[in-house]
């Protein structure tokens, strides 16, 4: 059983692409191979900059032969039939068998396939892979026609058995495969010639390649980690980091450098993300202050001067990133202490949505539905109108234009020097979140108003400008900001809903029409007489031939006649416009609160029943009850409960499918038959008694533990008293009754939408 | 190794003699006002169709907004790129840059070179590739393309593309903290002149010109104009009455792009281009660059091959 080896030889590959391509190379190769008939015992994949490796074990020599047999058309289908049989088979006529089949003779093809060499199956599945190789983004070069993410340079297959190596006969596009490779590009340029795994992987490290990334990163680790320790200080951990610097070089050499005391005072994020981004170093703190003092690069490269003159260059490009970031900082810092205002104007000029103008007035709609939501979740309503207006004005300063991803935080760092109070530079960072569905949720008041006031503005303005998620596309990340409104609105509960139907229908009426419609409506109204307003209320009240009777105005009256009544019906169709998108908005922040629910365990068709009680504009409402659903309905007399009620409503559907009338009103006890009977009037009357003050207060656990005590009564009810007597009055009393069952229970919850 | 050189021109002139003796033609600088090597027709049209090619060349580039007034240690509005385009690219070209590091006094056995992803895409070009920005112990010292497609059309063969930022580049041979204070010619010659004798007063004309003064109106039109006169050109009968013979005026029409592009780069300089406006200017210098595309893989340059059908 020999032992595969294949090495894809190529040009620099880019760090993020190399996990996946050597995952896609094992799993492509070992599919193809066994696709023809190749087994093998164990293989693994690794990536270097500039190789793709692959080896596997335990391959079989040569795959099996095959024999197959087809059944085709009957002898007497049609010539077209039995020419497509004989294409898709490739045999002819005089080759395909005749058999008795149970409806007649048929053809049958019997296909041999013998059995083949490993090499030529290698060589096969290995063109396939290369050619239909899965880049994210792949170019052609030379005069070449094959693709690969970067010119590919050589191709190394060796098939190893136990008396020695043959290179898999395998040309592609120029390239023909041999038994070497090369090292690194500076240590070991010249060729290196292998016979098997083991061989390929000691001579590459002696020819200074780490063919394994993860033998590359646990060496960076272990060496910044020693290099740290050894002056007193740590490596700010990063595995993301970690793994990119892992896949820029073949033979990581770490080394460790300070930062100059003049950038010291930087914030220590502004440090992090400048040396991250800009130059892929690790952060190396010290562990008693906390503070950043200095960087960990990983070279490429042993040096005779062991890494100096890198060092130097890379310190030296590291003082020029950071004079420019405090400069900046500075700079900034200027701008905050004088108030901002620079920054304020700045963002006149910047348009956040062509069709919801600039960031400046969405500021301004921000800070006013800050004020307004601010009294609902415990904030000072002076306070959330100003973290408000303070809070996305770092957008403009120097340093979040160089680093994008500090935005937030450097607002708060310049609300602070601003003076501006504590609760308003919180907000300046904690705004923007939750960004996902698992990082932390705000909880400070001011925070609170304006993350939900900055969500609730971007939801309603891409509403009111039909710019709703599609599908896989959600350009302005319009999920994101729903989950955000539902995780705040659950974590800080408010006393009145902030999702109400008509605030978000007022909102997106407002990003459709500004306060100047109305008043100019109102000046209209000022300045048209007491008999052309009579004609125009007579207009509004319909069926009156408008053009007729305006024909007796003046022109400059008729255009302002004209002008109020166009006014008023555009106005008119934006209110139902805006009402139609607000409860598509809500539809679509219920869908999101279905799916953030799921993920903590409740099902979607409790979301449901409760989804379709009034109120569900109030999503902490709606999740209370859903919650105490849930929790009713693993009980087992909620169980038991809620067959009762579909025993119950079925019924009552049918009787009143049949009898065309509705059920609802005038059971007595009175025509009771039996106790039990006599006994669930009493049940009910009773729970009527807990659930209604109960559902008044929300208090749905309450509710539903009244609805619980009428299980065993309707049970008893129902093992004793058939519904459908041949006495009509009594008959038609129990109906009445079942209707108060599936009346009650509906006020709790739409028992309906529940599954079992 | 070769030893240190000691001027900013003497890194210039060791590029040329470099890439000269490696077969590429030496061209001079395009005598237009261009925003990167790139723009030089050598580049942008001659990776364009069949025929190969191998040139290289400095071409001084502007970038209005980069302005800082020659005060800034590293930014300039006016600087120099080096460029190589070289059709089709050559299987040992990574080699090839790595011998020129070599001929301007980088060890690569004593600094950490690096071949780091990054794909270059011109917006107003309508071109792109893939490639990386090399890095020399950290800093980015050139930038290495394999062009895929440029005006829209695709490139076959690809050219390989290097592009050398020679003040950031020889700053870091020299050792040198500020541009204005590298040497420009040899510190021990008779009159030593250093970068910023040379161009510390431009730096400082050009960044009031360029933020201030030049005349927003005025170059509006003139982005017209060279819009309207691009497309004129091209639009013009290919067969010459003069001559009787077809002329293609693929180039004459293609300095107006550069133009075009030169004015809206002032444009934004000057700050009355709003964020939405910027997209539909590129937009409109793209259009140029790829009718001049076209029309350039109509003449003989571009592999157009008399009646043959296009």
């Amino acid at each position: 059983m020999p032992d595969l080896l294949i090495e894809l030889l190529s040009e620099e590959i880019p760090a993020r692409m190399q996990p996946k391509a050597s995952e896609d190379l094992r799993r492509l190769v070992t599919d193809g191979l066994v696709e023809a008939g190749l087994t093998y015992a164990h293989a693994s994949a690794f990536a270097t900059p500039r190789r793709l490796a692959l080896a596997v074990e335990g391959l079989a020599d040569r795959s099996r032969p095959v024999r197959e047999e087809r059944k085709g058309p009957s002898v007497t289908a049609p010539e077209a039939a039995v020419q497509g049989f004989l294409r898709s088979t490739g045999l002819t006529l005089d080759r395909l068998e005749k058999r008795a089949d149970k409806k007649g003779e048929a053809y049958f093809a019997v296909i041999e396939k013998p059995g083949r060499e490993a090499p030529e199956i290698v060589a096969e599945v290995l063109e396939r892979v290369i050619r239909d190789f899965p880049w994210p983004k792949s170019m052609r070069w030379g005069s070449g026609s094959l693709r690969w993410v970067r010119p590919l340079q050589g191709v190394l297959c060796l098939l190893t058995r136990e008396d020695g190596a043959e290179v898999v006969p395998f040309e592609i596009d120029g390239l023909t495969a041999t038994a070497t490779t090369r090292g690194h590009r500076f240590h070991a340029p010249q060729g290196v010639s292998v016979t098997s795994f083991e061989d390929y992987e000691r001579k590459l490290k002696a020819a200074h390649v780490v063919l394994n990334p993860e033998e590359r990163r646990d060496r960076i680790r272990h060496d910044a980690a020693t290099l740290a320790f050894a002056q007193g200080l740590e490596i700010v951990p990063d595995e993301g980091l970690l793994a990119e610097v892992a896949g820029l070089v073949e033979w990581p050499v770490t080394l460790l450098g300070r930062i100059e005391e003049e950038f010291l005072g930087l914030p220590p994020e502004v440090l992090r993300t400048s040396m991250k981004e800009h130059q892929k170093f690790f952060s190396v703190r010290n562990p008693s202050t906390g503070r950043i003092e200095g960087f960990v690069t990983v070279a490429n490269i042993d040096t005779a001067d062991r890494g100096a003159t890198i060092l130097q260059g890379n310190a030296k490009v590291l003082r020029a990133r950071l004079s420019d970031a405090r400069f900046f900082w500075e700079n900034d810092l200027r701008v905050a202490r004088s108030g901002m205002a620079e920054w304020k104007e700045g963002l006149r000029a910047v348009t956040f949505h062509n069709k919801l103008g600039s960031q400046a007035e969405r500021i301004e709609r921000i800070a006013a539905l800050a004020r307004e939501i601010a009294p609902f979740v415990g904030a000072d309503p002076d306070l959330a109108a100003q973290a408000a207006e303070v809070a996305k004005l770092d957008l403009r300063s120097a340093m979040v234009g160089e680093f994008p991803e500090l935005q937030g935080l450097m607002g708060r760092y310049y609300a602070q020097a601003a003076g501006l109070p504590p609760e308003v530079a919180a907000a300046a960072e904690e705004h923007y979140s939750p960004l996902g569905p698992t990082d932390e949720v705000p909880v400070a008041p001011v925070s609170v108003a304006v993350a939900l006031a900055d969500k609730i503005d971007t939801l309603t303005g891409f509403w009111a400008i039909d710019e709703k998620p599609t599908g896989s596309k959600d350009p302005f990340a319009l999920r994101r900001a729903a989950l955000g409104v539902i995780r705040l609105s659950l974590t800080n509960p408010s006393k009145k809903p902030i999702t109400r139907v008509d605030r978000l229908w007022h909102l997106i009426f407002f990003h459709l029409e500004d306060e100047a419609a109305f008043h100019r409506l109102n000046q209209l109204v000022a300045s048209l007489n007491e008999s052309e307003q009579i004609i125009l209320d007579l207009q509004n009240l319909g069926g009156v031939d408008f053009s007729k009777l305006i024909q007796g105005l003046s022109e400059d009256r008729r255009a302002m006649a004209m002008e109020f009544i166009e006014l008023g019906q555009r106005l008119q169709t934006n209110i139902v416009e805006s009402k139609k998108k607000a409860a598509d908005l809500l539809a679509f922040l219920h869908d999101r609160l279905k799916v953030h629910l799921r993920d903590a365990g409740i099902r979607h068709d409790v979301i449901d029943a409760c989804l379709a009680m009034p109120g569900n504009d109030d999503l902490v409402l709606l999740v209370r009850r859903a919650e105490a659903l849930a929790a009713f309905l693993k009980t087992e007399d909620g169980g038991n409960l809620l067959q009762g009620f579909k025993r119950a409503a079925n019924l009552l559907a049918q009787a009143e499918a049949r009898d065309g009338v509705e059920y609802s009103f005038g059971a007595d006890p009175k025509w009771s038959e039996y106790p039990e009977e006599t006994a669930l009037f009493a049940a009910l009357d009773a729970a009527e008694q807990r659930i209604r003050p109960a559902m008044e207060r929300e208090d749905f656990g309450e509710a539903m533990s009244a609805l619980a005590a009428l299980r065993a009564p309707i049970d008893a009810f129902f093992t004793v008293a058939q519904v459908n007597s041949d006495n009509g009055v009594i008959r038609r009393n129990r109906l009445n009754l079942l209707s108060r069952i599936r009346r009650l229970c509906l006020e709790v919850a739409d028992l309906t939408k529940v599954e079992g | 190794m070769a030893d240190r050189p000691r001027s900013f021109q003497e890194i210039i002139l060791r590029l040329q003699s470099y890439w000269a003796s490696k077969g590429c033609a030496i061209l001079q600088p395009y005598d237009m006002e261009v925003g990167a090597g790139t723009f030089h027709p050598a580049t942008t049209l001659r990776a364009l169709g069949s025929r190969p090619w191998a040139a290289a060349y400095v071409q001084p580039s502007r970038r209005p907004t980069d302005g800082r007034y020659g005060e800034n240690p590293n930014r300039l509005q006016h600087y120099y790129q080096y460029q190589v385009l070289i059709k089709p690219s050559p299987p040992d070209l990574q080699d090839l840059y790595l011998g020129s590091l070599d001929a301007i006094g980088i060890d690569t056995r004593l600094h950490d070179i690096r071949f780091v992803e990054d794909d270059w895409e011109s917006p107003t070009l309508g071109a792109w590739g893939l490639g990386w920005e090399v890095w020399c112990d950290g800093m980015e010292v050139s930038q290495f393309t394999y062009f895929q497609q440029v005006g829209g059309h695709d490139c076959r063969p690809v050219s390989g593309e290097l592009t050398y930022g020679l003040e950031r580049l020889a700053m870091y041979v020299l050792g040198v903290g500020h541009v204005m204070e590298m040497p420009f010619n040899d510190p021990a010659s008779p009159i030593p002149l250093t970068y910023g004798d040379v161009f510390r007063q431009t730096e400082e004309e050009y960044s009031r010109h360029n933020f201030d003064a030049a005349d927003t109106e005025r170059l509006l039109r003139h982005f017209e104009d060279a819009e309207r006169e691009c497309r004129r050109l091209l639009e013009a009968e290919e067969m010459d009455p003069r001559t009787g013979k077809r002329i293609v005026m693929a180039h004459p029409a293609y300095d107006q792009c550069i133009k075009a592009s030169h004015l809206f780069n002032l444009l934004d300089a000057r700050g009355v281009i709003s964020v939405t406006e910027r997209q539909a200017y590129i937009g409109r210098v793209r259009a140029l660059a790829k009718l001049c595309a076209d029309a350039f893989v109509r003449t003989e340059a571009g592999g157009f091959v008399p009646g043959a059908t296009a």
